[in-house]
């Protein structure tokens, strides 16, 4: 009974900022809609139904991260990088020492981008749009490996203390490289992926991983150190999502010369 | 639970916020079909009828702007910005010291989504191909990366990612393929995304250039 009154509350408190935050955008909406374009829209009582939808599927959305996930996302990332987890008590840990902590990394990088609502509209968009081309599915896999990789990398970064632009500097290279040569139409959603997959559930939860890791390991300092996962998060999908349509032409070209050789 | 080998604590309330998390999806993706896509959809339609370049820029740079000042997640940065530029010297380590900081960086970051938005979508109506706008920007944020704080650097590059958020990114996609599909010679595909890549590149640029200046 507790936790259903606490859940009751949270709720509520939850969906009053939800409110919150999407008055400025309503606005901003429906100013331009009446003053600018001076037209009703159609299908106006859909469109009030639907932000409702949004209102009311972000604010169950938040409360259940709240509950579910980011206590416990929190306190595995708490023990999984407490010294006596690792195997630590007296010598010096070296970076080998971490491998859960890399795995863990990648898990929770992988997991809450394929829960993330703002990839999942870009990529129903993408779909639409590509009339198939790209799949929904294909699309928020293809980002989630590149989220796992980035934050796997991101957590060996603090964990080392190496530089973070010496890092991102090589990422870019790759990005400009990988442009050159994939094909024109992805690039655009590509570059977009990037900026998506981190939101709403990704931050709160990578954030305190990149925290809690530079406060235990010795010789970093949460300030410094501690940031920078998000960075990794949004750069590796773009390399992804392009590797990802590199490997599905390259795939149909293989499938079309085969086919040729069969029938020649 | 494999490897750490400890019981999940509240199980109750993990199992009850999972099934919030799913049920709160559900919602959220219907309503985007409902509401969010078709507004976006429409309002880039008719203001690509209406031809006024002030009105669509217009729009642009209010949508990027009143998205991004309220947004939770840029509020958290900021503030944990301030807090470091107030430890590192560059500020005076008051209340109001940081708050000023915190306030400047969340009125710059909104500034510049703005901006960017205006940008890409010029690019749209332009159709001029977006890797040279995005690369051209990354060299430059390189560039100003060597002559910023060192304690900036890994907050600016978060920041880039932090602030699109879940309302903003769908409302944001449909303008820009809505202008894509609407104006004659652009493909949405190749035209209509972007729009998000440009404002979390120009996000990184101004608050590099904050941490700057300040």
């Amino acid at each position: 009974m507790d936790i259903l009154i606490g859940l009751l509350t949270e709720t509520g408190k939850t969906l009053v900022s939800t409110i919150f935050d999407v008055m400025p955008i309503v606005a901003i909406m429906f100013g331009f809609q009446f003053l600018v374009i001076r037209q009703r829209p159609a299908h106006l009582r859909k469109i009030v139904i639907g932000f409702v939808y949004v209102v009311l599927g972000l604010t169950l959305f938040l409360v259940g991260l709240e509950q579910a996930l980011f206590p416990v996302g929190k306190s595995m990332a708490a023990q999984l990088t407490a010294p006596g987890f690792l195997g630590g008590g007296d010598r010096v840990l070296g970076w080998w020492d971490y491998t859960w902590v890399y795995v863990f990394a990648a898990a929770i990088g992988f997991s809450t981008t394929v829960a993330e609502p703002s990839l999942i509209a870009v990529s129903l968009k993408a779909q639409e749009i590509s009339g198939g081309a790209i799949s929904a599915w294909g699309l928020r896999i293809a980002v989630a490996i590149g989220v796992a990789i980035g934050v796997a990398l991101g957590a060996f970064r603090i964990v080392t203390g190496t530089p973070l632009p010496y890092y991102i500097m090589v990422g870019y290279a790759i990005v400009i490289i990988q442009t050159m040569f994939t094909s024109k139409w992805i690039i655009p959603l590509a570059y977009d992926s990037g900026g998506v997959t981190t939101s709403t559930v990704t931050v709160p939860v990578v954030a305190a991983l990149g925290l809690g890791l530079a406060s235990t390991t010795e010789g970093r300092s949460p300030l410094i150190d501690g940031f920078g996962l998000i960075a990794f998060a949004s750069l590796f999908p773009i390399i992804s999502v392009m590797g990802y349509a590199s490997l599905t032409s390259w795939i149909g070209r293989r499938k079309r010369v085969q086919e040729k050789e069969e029938s020649a | 639970m494999l490897v750490l080998r400890q019981p999940f604590p509240n199980l109750g309330e993990t199992v009850a916020g999972l099934l919030f998390v799913v049920a709160g999806l559900a919602f959220f993706v219907q309503g985007l079909e409902m509401g969010l896509f078709p507004v976006g959809d429409t309002l880039a339609h008719a203001l690509a009828r209406k031809g006024s370049l002030p009105a669509l820029f217009g729009f642009a740079f209010l949508l990027g702007f009143g998205t991004t000042v309220a947004e939770p997640a840029l509020i958290a940065v900021a503030a944990e910005a301030a807090t470091i530029a107030a430890d590192g010297g560059a500020i005076e380590n008051s209340e109001a010291a940081r708050q000023d900081y915190a306030d400047g960086l969340r009125y710059t970051a909104a500034l510049s989504v703005g901006v960017a938005l205006i940008i890409g979508v010029l690019r749209i109506l332009k159709g001029w191909p977006i890797q040279y706008l995005i690369i051209g920007g990354y060299i430059v944020v390189i560039i100003i990366t060597f002559f910023a704080p060192e304690k900036i650097i890994s907050i600016a590059y978060d920041s880039g990612g932090v602030t699109t958020s879940t309302i903003t990114v769908p409302l944001v996609t449909a303008l820009g393929v809505g202008l894509a599909t609407a104006i004659r010679g652009r493909n949405p595909m190749i035209d209509g995304f972007g729009l998000i890549a440009f404002a979390s590149l120009t996000l990184m640029m101004f608050v590099l250039v904050y941490g700057m200046v300040i």
